[in-house]
C-alpha cells in the first residue's frame, strides 16, 4: 500500500456530532482502514475553521500524506475550502475527497448507533475511491473582452451600459424594432409614480449613442458556438427594408403609409400603427421597419408610398433588402430576454375577449400612457365613456394551480398603481379583489396605505366570474364581478363598468428553445435556472452564460436593474482576470472505442459534444463540459471516461461502502 | 360504430321515460349500439357518498365491473349517475388500496374490477363518438328557427376530465346547431338547478330555478334543452311554484336534447316520449306536425 491517507472527521458543532459518534468513527477509521492506507484519522469540532484546515496542512507536510478524506458536509459547500488547504500544503487539490456525513447521514437519521455505522461505511467508500483519484490541473482559457447581451429591456439595457461604461465592447441584440422592452409600454412606475418613459428613455439614448455598444435591433441570435471566453455567435439581422445609413428617422414614410395595422405588440392590441413603423416616438434606434405581412407593396406589388415620399438622397427605402447573418466573437453572454404576459383568454370565466370592457393590465398601461391610443384617458372600449366603477382582479393566471402556481410578484403593486391612476383621473369607485396583498419592498407598503386613504375598496377573495348576465335591476348593462368576500364570509356581486385583469408574468413562449440554444436549463415553470438561488442568482450552470431580469423569475423594475448590473459585475470580473481556470473534472471520448452512435450528442445539457462526420466519432469540448457525467453513463460502448468520476473510482467506492475491504482485503485491488 | 354498456339509472325507468325512449331511438338511428347493463343497481345518487363513501364506491364499482366483464365502456344519461361512476372509476384506477378493498367486496358477487373501462355521459357519445358532421349528415328535418337554450347544468362538466373548457363550453351549442336549431346565448347555462335542495330549502331552490328560467326567457329561448333528469324535473315541474313565489308568468317547455335530435331525425314524436310534458311543447311539436301534414 503506497498511499498515505489522512481522514478528518468533522463534528460540525452538534450538526454531525449530535447524531454520529465522531470520536468512535475516527478511531475506527484509523484502526480498521490502516491496511487500506489510512495513516491518521482525526476528529475536530469545525474542520472548516482556520485551525481545522491548518491541522490538515500540518499532517500533509509532517506525515507526508498523499491523499486526504474530509468527512463533513456536502462537497457543494466546502469542497473548495479543503482543496485549497491541500494545495497550500503542496498536495494536488484533486487528491482530496469530501464525503458527506451530514446531509446524507446525521441530518437524515435519528438512530445514533446506526448513523455512526453508516458514517463509517461512507468514509470507507471515500478511502477506496480516493486511491483512484488523479492529480489534475485546471484548464486555463483566455476571456474575450467583448460581451453579448440578449434582450433590450431594462435589465439588458442596464447590463449593457455598465459594461460599456467600464470600457468594454458590448453587442446588444433585440428582437423588436426598438429597445425598451415592457418598461417602455408603461405609463407610471410604482411606488414613486415616476413617468416610466422619463426614466427609461435617457438610458435608451445612452445605449443608442454609446461608442462601446453595437446595437442590433430587429435581430435574433441564431447560433452559439464555442465556450466560456470564446463564444462565436451568429446573429440574424432581419431585413428592415430601410437603409439605416441614410435614414434620418424623419417619420414621413409612416405618415404617408396608407396601411393601418392593429399593433398587438407594443399597443397590446389597443392601438394601431402603420405597415412601416417605429413602435413608439422615442424608439432607439429611430429607423423604422416594414412589416412585410401587412405591407401593401409586399402583398400586391404596388404602393411604394414610403419610397416615393422618402426625402433622403439616396432613398432610404430598399424593398430588395435581405436578412443578414453576422458572426461575432464574445467572451461572455448575458441573457435578459424578459417575459410574456399571461394570456387572460385562458381563464374564460373572466370574459376577456368576450366582454368588451374587460381589459388586461398591459392594455390598461397603454390606455394610461399619454402617447397611447387614448392619450392617457381612462375610457371604456367605445373610446369615450368614462367608467364610474372599476374592478381590478388580482392574481390572474398566478397563484392558481390550474395555470401558474408561482406568484408573479409585480401584480399587487401594479394593481395598486392602477387603482391610484383610476382615482386620480376619474371619479370612479375602484374595487381591488385580491387573494393576499404582497407589498414587501421599499416604499411599497406606504403606497398601499396611500391608495387605501385615497378611498380604494379592497375585497379579499378570488374572483369567481365576470359576467354581463344581470340578476338585479342595478346590474343591467354592467359587468358583474362575482366574488366571495372572505373577510365578511359572503358572496358579493359587484356591478362595474370596467374590469382590469392584473395578468401574471409567464416565461417567453420560446424560452425552452432559447435555453437550449445557449446550453442552459429552465425550471419546470420555464424560468431560466440560476447557479444558486440565493448566493449566485445571475450565473448559470454553464460557464460564461449569465441571466438578468424576469427571465430568471418574476420581479419588478428595481430588481431587474439590480440583476442587470450584477450580471455585468460578474462579467467584468472575468474580463479583468483575462483568463479563467476551469475545473478539470470533465468527460472525454476514447476515439478507438466510439462507434459514432451519437446517443451522447443530444443528451449533453451543455451542447459540449461535437460529432466529427468525417471520422464518425464524437468529441467532447473540454471547456464546455461541466463534468455532469450524463454521457459517461449513457455511452453504450463505454467509450466515454470521466476524470474524477471514472468507473474505477465509482466501483471502488461501492466496494468501500459495502465494507468488502474489511472482510477480505485481498479482494480489493487498488 | 361503437358499442356501449348502457346504464339508464332509476330516473329513466319512470320519471324520465321520455329520455330513455328518445335515447334508444336516436342512438339506433345514428348507428350507436347501447346494450343495457343486466341487473344494474343504484348509482348512489346524491346522498349515499355522504353517508358511507366506501360502500357507495362499492355500489358503483359493481356496475363498472359488470360493464368491464363485457369489455364495454359505460354510458350514463343522467348527470348524477355519470358523475358518481366517473369519480369511482377514477379513484379505483388511481388508488390501489381502495381497489383492493372494493374488489374484496365484489368477490361476494363473483365480480372483479380492474379499471379497464371509461365512463361517459350520454351527450359525449353524440358529441365525440358520433360527431357533429355525422349528425348533420343524418338530419332530414332540421329544426330551423327553433330557439333552444342549452342547459348544461353543473355535474356534466365536473369533474374536469382533461383540459377541456369547463367554464365556457361550446359543445351543447354545437350539437343544437348540428340539428339545425338555433342555440341562444344562455349565460346561466352552467349554474346548478338546485338538485334535491327543493326538499330541504324550498325558498333557495325556487330562486335558483327562477334565475335559470328567467335568463332563458330573457334571451328569447323557446325551449330549454337538458341532459339530466333532475334538471328537467326542477326546471319543468316547479314553474308554477316559481310563478306564485315571484309573481311571474313563466312558461317554457323543458325537453331532453335527445328528444330534439329525434325530431330532427324525423322520428315520430310519440316514440320520443313527446306529448307527456307538464308544460306543453307546442312550438316544438309544430315542427313534427308540419312534417306529417305535408
Amino acid at each position: 500500500m503506497s498511499e498515505k491517507i489522512g481522514v478528518y472527521v468533522c463534528h460540525c458543532g452538534t450538526n454531525i456530532a449530535g447524531t454520529v459518534d465522531v470520536v468512535n468513527v475516527a478511531h475506527w477509521a484509523e484502526e480498521q482502514l490502516k491496511h487500506r492506507g489510512v495513516v491518521i484519522a482525526r476528529d475536530y469540532k469545525f474542520m472548516c475553521s482556520s485551525l481545522g484546515q491548518e491541522l490538515i496542512e500540518k499532517d500533509i507536510q509532517e506525515l507526508g500524506l498523499t491523499r486526504v478524506i474530509v468527512s463533513a458536509c456536502s462537497p457543494h459547500l466546502h469542497e473548495t475550502t479543503f482543496r485549497n488547504a491541500c494545495a497550500r500544503a503542496g498536495l494536488n487539490p484533486y487528491l482530496c475527497e469530501l464525503v458527506s456525513i451530514r446531509e446524507q447521514c446525521s441530518w437524515v437519521h435519528t438512530d445514533g448507533t446506526a448513523a455512526t455505522e453508516k458514517a463509517k461505511a461512507i468514509i470507507s467508500g471515500g478511502v477506496e475511491r480516493v486511491h483512484h483519484n488523479e492529480a489534475l490541473e485546471p484548464l486555463h482559457v483566455p476571456i474575450h473582452p467583448s460581451t453579448l447581451v440578449v434582450g433590450g429591456g431594462i435589465a439588458g439595457i442596464q447590463a449593457a451600459l455598465e459594461l460599456a461604461d467600464a470600457g468594454f465592447q458590448v453587442c446588444l441584440v433585440e428582437r423588436e424594432p426598438s429597445i425598451g422592452g415592457h418598461m417602455a409600454q408603461f405609463d407610471k412606475t410604482f411606488p414613486t409614480l415616476d413617468c416610466s418613459a422619463c426614466i427609461l428613455t435617457p438610458k435608451m439614448v445612452q445605449v443608442g449613442s454609446h461608442p462601446n455598444i453595437t446595437l442590433y435591433t430587429w435581430s435574433e441570435v441564431e447560433r452559439v458556438d464555442g465556450y466560456v471566453g470564446n463564444f462565436t455567435v451568429t446573429i440574424r439581422k432581419k431585413a428592415r427594408y430601410v437603409n439605416t445609413d441614410t435614414c434620418t428617422g424623419c417619420g414621413i414614410c409612416w405618415e404617408k403609409c396608407p396601411k393601418k395595422v392593429v399593433d398587438n405588440v407594443f399597443e397590446a392590441g389597443l392601438g394601431k400603427r402603420k405597415a412601416i413603423y417605429t413602435p413608439f416616438p422615442q424608439s432607439v434606434p429611430k429607423y423604422p421597419v416594414i412589416d412585410v405581412e401587412n405591407c401593401i407593396y409586399f402583398e400586391r406589388g404596388k404602393c411604394k408610398a414610403c419610397q416615393i415620399f422618402c426625402p433622403t438622397e439616396p432613398n432610404s427605402i430598399n424593398f430588395e433588402q435581405e436578412d443578414e447573418l453576422i458572426q461575432l466573437e464574445v467572451g461572455n453572454i448575458i441573457l435578459a430576454t424578459g417575459y410574456d404576459l399571461f394570456d387572460s383568454k385562458r381563464i374564460p370565466q373572466y370574459g376577456y375577449g368576450r366582454l368588451s370592457n374587460v381589459f388586461t393590465s398591459l392594455e390598461f398601461e397603454r390606455m394610461c400612457n399619454a402617447s397611447g391610443p387614448t392619450e392617457g384617458k381612462i375610457v371604456l372600449r367605445d373610446g369615450k365613456t368614462v367608467p364610474k366603477t372599476v374592478a381590478i382582479v388580482h392574481c390572474v393566471g398566478s397563484r392558481d394551480e390550474n395555470y401558474n402556481e408561482y406568484c408573479s410578484a409585480i401584480c399587487c403593486m401594479q394593481s395598486l398603481k392602477f387603482a391610484h391612476l383610476v382615482m386620480e383621473r376619474t371619479d370612479a369607485e375602484v374595487y381591488n379583489c385580491y387573494i393576499d396583498l404582497r407589498t414587501p419592498a421599499k416604499g411599497y407598503e406606504e403606497f398601499y396605505r396611500r391608495v387605501l386613504e385615497e378611498g380604494g375598496h379592497f375585497i379579499r377573495g378570488k374572483v369567481a366570474e365576470v359576467t354581463d348576465s344581470a340578476r338585479f335591476p342595478d346590474e343591467e348593462g354592467k359587468l358583474i364581478v362575482q366574488v366571495e368576500d372572505t373577510l365578511i364570509g359572503k358572496q358579493r356581486r359587484i356591478p362595474v363598468d370596467m374590469v382590469i385583469l392584473s395578468a401574471g408574468l409567464e416565461p417567453r413562449h420560446d424560452a425552452k428553445e432559447v435555453a437550449h440554444l445557449f446550453g442552459i436549463s429552465c425550471s419546470a415553470d420555464g424560468w431560466f435556472i440560476e447557479k444558486h438561488p440565493k448566493l449566485d442568482p445571475v450565473a448559470t450552470m454553464t460557464e460564461g452564460i449569465f441571466i438578468a431580469g424576469v427571465v430568471q423569475g418574476p420581479k419588478d423594475i428595481p430588481a431587474s436593474v439590480a440583476q442587470g448590473a450584477a450580471a455585468s459585475a460578474r462579467v467584468l470580473g472575468r474580463i479583468q482576470q483575462g483568463e479563467i481556470a476551469l475545473e478539470p473534472i470533465r468527460a472525454s471520448v476514447i476515439e478507438e472505442k466510439c462507434s459514432g452512435c451519437r446517443i451522447c450528442n443530444d443528451l449533453c445539457p451543455f451542447n459540449a459534444i461535437l460529432f466529427h462526420e468525417d471520422r464518425m466519432v464524437s468529441e467532447i469540448n473540454p471547456a464546455l463540459c461541466q463534468g455532469c457525467g450524463t454521457c459517461v453513463a449513457a455511452c453504450p460502448a463505454g467509450a466515454i471516461v470521466g476524470t474524477a468520476f471514472s468507473n474505477e473510482q465509482i466501483l471502488a467506492q461501492i466496494e468501500g461502502l459495502l465494507l468488502i475491504n474489511l472482510q477480505s482485503p485481498s479482494r480489493v485491488l487498488a | 360504430m361503437k358499442k356501449y354498456a348502457y346504464f339508464p339509472g332509476c330516473s329513466l325507468e319512470k320519471m324520465a321515460q321520455s329520455y330513455h325512449l328518445s335515447t334508444i331511438e336516436t342512438t339506433r338511428k345514428l348507428g350507436v349500439e347501447l346494450e343495457e347493463l343486466e341487473d344494474w343497481n343504484c348509482c348512489g345518487a346524491t346522498t349515499y357518498f355522504h353517508v358511507d363513501q366506501l360502500l357507495a364506491h362499492t355500489l358503483v364499482a359493481r356496475n363498472l365491473a359488470m360493464a368491464e366483464r363485457k369489455s364495454l365502456d359505460l354510458v350514463a344519461p343522467c348527470s348524477a349517475c355519470y358523475k358518481n361512476a366517473f369519480f369511482t372509476n377514477t379513484y379505483l384506477k388511481n388508488d390501489q388500496d381502495l381497489a383492493e378493498h372494493i374488489n374484496f367486496a365484489l368477490e361476494e358477487d363473483n365480480l372483479h374490477y380492474s379499471g379497464n373501462i371509461e365512463v361517459l355521459h350520454l351527450i359525449e357519445v353524440y358529441v365525440k363518438e358520433v360527431g357533429y358532421e355525422e349528425i348533420r349528415h343524418n338530419v332530414t328535418h332540421p329544426l330551423e328557427g327553433l330557439r333552444v337554450a342549452p342547459y348544461y347544468g353543473c355535474q356534466i362538466l365536473r369533474p374536469r376530465k382533461n383540459h377541456e373548457d369547463v367554464e365556457q363550453p361550446r359543445f351543447f351549442e354545437e350539437l343544437i346547431s348540428a340539428i339545425g336549431a338555433e342555440p341562444v346565448n344562455f349565460p346561466e347555462r352552467l349554474r346548478c338547478c338546485g338538485g334535491s335542495l327543493i326538499l330541504t330549502s324550498r325558498e333557495a331552490a325556487l330562486s335558483m330555478v327562477h334565475l335559470l328560467l328567467k335568463s332563458a326567457l330573457d334571451h328569447e329561448a323557446e325551449v330549454i334543452a337538458t341532459a339530466c333528469p333532475l334538471c328537467q324535473v326542477n326546471l319543468e315541474c316547479y314553474q308554477q311554484q316559481v310563478n306564485q313565489e315571484f309573481g311571474t308568468s313563466i312558461s317554457i317547455p323543458v325537453l331532453y336534447f335527445t328528444q330534439l335530435i329525434g325530431l330532427a331525425l324525423e322520428i315520430p314524436p310519440k316514440r320520443l316520449g313527446l306529448g307527456t310534458e307538464l308544460v306543453p311543447a307546442t312550438k316544438v311539436l309544430s315542427y313534427a306536425r308540419r312534417e306529417t301534414n305535408e
